[in-house]
């Protein structure tokens, strides 16, 4: 429990501060996430994943705009503000102006819990995995607006079939996220990092801690796929056969919003499953004698560049599973979530329960 | 956080809640309606946060948001006439609705003024409230736990049976 004097000191700091009656502090600790989500989606999101996309095909990806083109996402930026904003005549105009704006409200509110390193976190409330879980509803529910608000039969059943599969898979992820906090023996995301964190680095970690973590470890990154609607459970907006699924009818900002929306999500289930299984901000180094390596990469910063890290390397994988393996069907979608997951998940369950009574 | 700021805060949800709830009802869209239960939902879910009730925020939230209104605007969704449909019924009871209205209205006021200070718990909450909702519902609120976990196992296996492919039934026609 070496880092918990230091917990929280920043956003502590800056919750404190106001301006007047305005409590400008907090808007601040709101907007630090927001334009990480927006940095982080343009530079990592949108141009990483056309880069590593071409690497993985043999292709360069862009390469015309600046120096390897690392100039096109401000390019296509530019573009997408200047496109016009289209709401179609038979649309409902209200669910379809309003449906992108409460999917990405939606993906934004899990980062209040998100520990960004040590010193910083947006609310280090004591339910903070539970509400991490539970607030993925209000995405759902702009899926539906938005699906609906389209009146378009590709956009309905791209929702339809968005919304089945992310409340499906809710099922296995919350099992799964429930034995990790078996584990810890606590739901406060800052106190899951403190428990995984020690002088032998990522020895501490549950996953490496502990003989079956790995089995709720690999069955939510799974259900996670599934909940950010990542290949291969891309099946709500599978090109093939919707267009596009429930964003058909999008332009401009309003289809930028559904990407920043899935960008976001990403990093949170990558950030959940690196707090939960991974240690979070912990430093994976170890003390080696004398030469305390741990202690020399722990730390506010570092522990921000830790559990950063740790989620670009999920994010990653996200993209390589993408642009590798194919789609799988409805049918097959649900199979793997009632027949497989969630039994395997319960067996998950009561390991972890027994080990944590007997290790 | 000073207590202007609060009391702005939390006017601004009361807001929310009351007119989301009134948009629900008198709403002629079925579909505004559905969506306009969202805002209701969260506004409660905020006022738990006010009553320190972290817990039964994130519950209402999972709860309502994430089970009920899905299910809700599903069905819906899945109703091709909605949009068409006459939503007042044939019968009204106005007299007797307005008077059971003033009835409810009466007691709640009643209520208000005559609790003279509202009762701070004796036992002060300890640490974490997850832990403690846990030790009580393993302890002292067992049995309606474990009655509550039967009566979703039935209504799990009706709704299993209802939805099930019915073979015998299908080699008939």
């Amino acid at each position: 429990m070496s880092h918990a004097p230091s917990l929280n000191t920043w956003s502590d700091a800056l919750a404190g501060f106001n301006l007047g009656w305005f409590p400008l502090g907090l808007v601040i600790v709101a907007a630090i996430p927001l334009v990480f989500i927006a940095l982080y989606a343009l530079t990592y999101g949108v141009y990483g994943e056309r880069k590593i996309s071409a690497f993985m095909q043999d292709r360069l990806g862009p390469m015309e705009v600046g120096p390897w083109g690392l100039l096109q996402t401000l390019a296509d930026i530019l573009k997408l503000l200047q496109k016009e904003d289209i709401v179609p005549t038979a649309a409902d105009k209200f669910l379809f102006v309003i449906g992108p704006l409460v999917m990405f409200v939606g993906s934004f509110l899990a980062f209040v819990v998100l520990p960004f390193g040590p010193a910083f976190i947006g609310a280090d409330l004591n339910v903070g995995l539970f509400y991490a879980i539970g607030i993925v509803a209000l995405e759902v529910v702009g899926i539906l607006a938005s699906g609906w608000g389209s009146n378009n039969k590709w956009a309905l059943y791209g929702a339809v079939r968005s919304v089945a599969q992310i409340v499906s898979y809710e099922i296995p992820a919350s099992i799964a996220l429930l034995c990790g906090a078996m584990m810890a023996g606590t739901l406060s995301m800052q106190q899951f990092c403190v428990a995984q964190s020690g002088p032998f680095g990522l020895l501490h970690w549950y996953l490496f801690s502990n003989p079956v973590a790995w089995l709720p470890f690999l069955i939510y990154f799974i259900s996670s796929l599934a909940e950010t609607n990542r290949a291969p459970f891309d099946i709500p907006e599978a090109e093939s056969e919707l267009v596009a699924g429930f964003f058909t009818e999008y332009t401009g900002m309003k289809f930028a919003m559904f990407f920043l929306a899935e960008y976001g999500s990403m990093f949170m289930v990558s950030g959940i499953i690196s707090i939960v299984f991974l240690g979070g901000w912990a430093s994976p180094l170890p003390n080696i004698g004398s030469f305390a390596l741990n202690t020399m990469t722990s730390g506010p910063v570092w522990g921000t560049f830790w559990i950063i890290m740790k989620s670009f390397f999920f994010i990653f994988v996200q993209m390589w599973l993408r642009w590798t393996l194919p789609r799988l069907r409805v049918d097959q979608l649900m199979y793997l979530c009632w027949k497989v997951l969630t039994p395997f998940a319960f067996v998950a369950f009561v390991l972890t329960a027994v080990w944590e009574i007997y290790k | 956080m000073n207590q202007l700021t609060i009391a702005i805060i939390f006017y601004v949800f009361a807001a929310v809640t009351v007119l989301s709830a009134a948009f629900v009802v008198f709403s002629k869209n079925i579909i505004y309606s559905a969506f306009a239960l969202l805002f209701t939902f969260f506004g409660v879910a905020a006022l738990y946060v006010f009553l320190s009730a972290d817990f039964i925020a994130v519950t209402q939230v999972v709860v309502y948001v994430g089970g009920i209104l899905v299910l809700l605007l599903f069905g819906v969704m899945f109703t091709n006439t909605i949009m068409q449909t006459e939503l007042k019924t044939d019968v009204m009871h106005v007299v007797p609705g307005t008077l059971l209205l003033l009835l409810m209205i009466a007691g709640m006021l009643y209520t208000f003024y005559t609790t003279g200070d509202w009762m701070p718990g004796e036992t002060q909450l300890q640490g974490s409230i997850v832990q403690r909702v846990g030790f009580e519902t393993m302890s002292r609120f067992m049995l309606p736990f474990e009655m509550a976990s039967i009566v979703l196992l039935v209504a799990l296996l009706g709704a299993a049976f209802l939805a099930r492919y019915d073979k015998a039934h299908k080699n008939e026609h």
